[in-house]
């Protein structure tokens, strides 16, 4: 069948090897052992989460099917999971996921400012990925933090309080340290068992 | 009058760590319960302290508390939300991250008031860094005996762990929470069956908000009698409440519930007043969904009376003249906000969350961001004003769960007390399409002449 009648790459099976480490794998029991016998499948938004941060920053058919497996659950549950939940991306993204919050509050206080500049800077639109793989810029919803307005999130770790020039020092830092390894008291797989 | 019962000591260094926590009294309150008092009586100090929910409705904890089934056998649960998702809400954020033990303290004294040997604290996917502190704190608290097996000598066990989601507002509805954390969709239940008889696994379950649960411990300390001597009324204790919008000094206080709403204002020991100084235009004191108020309103009710900030005078006047205390989420408003484009941009957000279960909500929604946006863009007509009031008056109580009616609440509220703006907004289409926020009534020359 055509792939572009697909929104969603959902069908598109590459047949890639994916595996977690074995490290990462005895983290993964860790956070099953904490639901009650047979209620494993609780684990799969922690696990989803471990999973698209260590296995390429987005979701992809076969990700899926592995962590299905890993789980003992069909694929189609992971499916609907990872496409109701905001977090999971489908579709390839950068190696920094900018999300700047819309809402009102943020809105008010000088968001929808923020996101301009940021699509002035990283000369993309919302929803697209600069051509170096670097930045994907992103609208979301209150993050929680609207007395910091305005604020965004750059894979998940809070920027509050943004100005242009704050965004001015954030982009060269993340482009300075993009070849580095992310400290391993950031991740979901520390942060979650 | 100054009161701290959530945030007292947060100022301490270091009371994060359960050590410093500890050293200024923290967990007294696990002796007390676990060694002195039967788990009804810990229900009975929490129905006399008057305690009303704080995530949003404002139920009687305790009374929840007394709903659930002991008798099926089944294992019971306690569930913390801390999903914390509504626009101008993150009060639950601050008390995490600085003093998290205080949750877990009066989580434990929860559960064992309620028999459940599991509970889960259940966060949203973006506070990854408070997943990483209350990670570090349950670790501390397994390593001093706080939890686990036989918590302190008293044969009391309890597991505590931390759940996350992953970018949902419908997952802080109880029930689309509980299917969360059952690896699901966040597809609201119908209820009944409530999730006190049917809940987590099927399994009778309490789902109670951060900030309730952490006044627990403080109950369990000084008596369910004392804690109803705070507050006014049926608003008894304090609340969290996080200012934003546009003010001096937005963030989250801890008010004695009756404070008059002029005072958190206008006094420098909360909001600080409007910023710039502006004055003021509207207010939603309750998160973004219920109703917005204008000044007057806020500040006094119809009757002329001052309106505090409590559950009884935030909603006095019903939604023609009142709204809500809500979650504690407090928007301000100065006179150069655009109410249209406000209420446009929550209406994006409601139907951006909805699940998309019921049709009322899923298409309602939708209709109201698309006559909303044609507003905002100067393309509307008027009779679009009264097919906004429309489509909100069938969404409400139409749904399963109450994101329909939290979407088109605001909406009414909006037209009912700033309908002259969105006439503007038909009578001026040259005006808006130029101008994307700020008053627009500066733009012009003459006087608005509405129809009204
Ligand atoms: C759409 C929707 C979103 C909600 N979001 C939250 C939330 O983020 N945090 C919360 O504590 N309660 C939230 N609630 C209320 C919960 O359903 C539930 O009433 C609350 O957690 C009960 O706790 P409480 O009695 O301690 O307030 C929400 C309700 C709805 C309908
Ligand atoms: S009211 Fe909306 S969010 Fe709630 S169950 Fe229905 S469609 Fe889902
Ligand atoms: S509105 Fe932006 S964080 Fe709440």
């Amino acid at each position: 069948m055509n792939e572009k009648l697909f929104k969603y790459k959902l069908y598109v099976k590459n047949n890639n090897d994916v595996s977690f480490t074995p490290e990462t794998l005895a983290k993964i029991q860790t956070i099953i052992s904490h639901y009650p016998d047979g209620q494993h499948k609780s684990a799969l938004i922690p696990i989803l989460h471990i999973a698209q941060e260590e296995l390429g920053g987005s979701l992809n058919v076969d990700i899926m099917d592995y962590v299905a497996g890993l789980l003992n659950i069909t694929p189609i549950e992971v499916y609907e999971v990872a496409t109701f939940y905001s977090q999971f991306y489908i579709d390839p993204v950068g190696k920094y996921v900018i999300e700047v919050c819309q809402t009102g509050p943020c809105a008010i206080c000088g968001g929808e400012d923020i996101m301009n500049y940021l699509e002035e800077k990283l000369k993309i639109k919302v929803g697209e990925t600069t051509g170096d793989k670097l930045f994907s810029l992103k609208a979301v919803e209150c993050l929680g933090a609207c007395g910091s307005a305005p604020v965004m999130q750059v894979n998940t770790e809070f920027h509050e309080f943004l100005d242009m020039q704050k965004i001015d020092e954030i982009i060269a830092k993340l482009r300075n340290e993009s070849e580095l390894t992310k400290p391993e008291e950031l991740t979901w797989k520390e942060r979650l068992s | 009058m100054e009161r701290k019962i959530i945030l007292e000591n947060i100022e301490i260094d270091g009371i994060r760590l359960l050590e410093v926590y500890r050293e200024n009294g923290g967990y007294k309150s696990i002796e007390k319960a676990l060694k002195t008092m039967t788990p009804d009586e810990v229900v009975a100090e929490v129905k006399t302290s008057g305690l009303r929910g704080r995530g949003g409705a404002g139920f009687p904890t305790g009374m929840k508390w007394s709903f659930i089934d002991k008798k099926s056998g089944n294992p019971r649960y306690l569930v913390c939300n801390a999903d914390e998702s509504e626009p101008g809400t993150f009060k639950d954020r601050y008390l995490l991250e600085h003093i998290p033990h205080r949750l877990i303290e009066g989580m434990i004294c929860s559960a064992y008031a309620l028999g459940a040997n599991k509970a889960y604290i259940y966060v949203r996917g973006e506070f990854k860094s408070i997943i990483g502190i209350l990670n570090e704190a349950l670790k501390e608290c397994y390593k001093a005996g706080l939890l686990g097996k036989n918590i302190l000598g008293s044969g009391y066990d309890l597991d505590l762990h931390v759940h996350t989601g992953a970018g949902a507002y419908i997952c802080g509805e109880e029930t689309a929470l509980l299917e969360s954390l059952e690896g699901k969709r966040g597809n609201p239940r119908l209820k009944p069956p409530f999730p006190a008889i049917k809940g987590l696994y099927g399994c009778p379950t309490v789902v109670n908000n951060v900030e309730t649960l952490a006044n627990i411990g403080w109950i369990v300390n000084n008596s369910g009698e004392e804690y109803a001597k705070i507050g006014i009324g049926r608003s008894t204790g304090t609340k969290l409440i996080s200012a934003c919008g546009n003010i001096n000094n937005p963030g989250v206080y801890e008010i004695e519930l009756g404070l008059p709403v002029e005072e958190f204002i206008y006094s420098d020991k909360y909001c600080g007043g409007v910023k710039g100084g502006k004055e003021l235009k509207a207010v939603i004191p309750g998160g973004s969904s219920v109703p917005i108020l204008p000044k007057n309103l806020i500040l006094n009710t119809l009757a002329g009376e001052k309106r505090l900030m409590s559950y009884e005078s935030l909603s006095e006047g019903g939604f023609i003249t009142g709204s809500m205390l809500g979650s504690g989420g407090f928007i301000v408003y100065d006179e150069d906000a655009c109410i249209v484009r406000n209420t446009y941009n929550f209406s994006r957000f409601y139907h951006h969350e909805s699940c998309g279960q019921c049709s009322p909500c899923r298409e309602g929604t939708s209709w109201l961001e698309s006559v909303l946006h044609r507003i905002e863009n100067g393309q509307g007509k008027m009779k679009d004003i009264d097919l906004l009031v429309s489509i909100a008056s069938k969404i409400e109580g139409n749904t399963i769960c109450p994101l329909g009616d939290a979407a088109a609440w605001p909406v009414a509220a909006a037209v009912r007390h700033f309908r002259s703006e969105f006439e503007f907004h038909v009578l001026h289409p040259e005006i808006v399409k130029n101008v994307k926020h700020g008053s627009l009534e500066k733009y012009l020359e003459i006087p608005v002449l509405t129809a009204e």
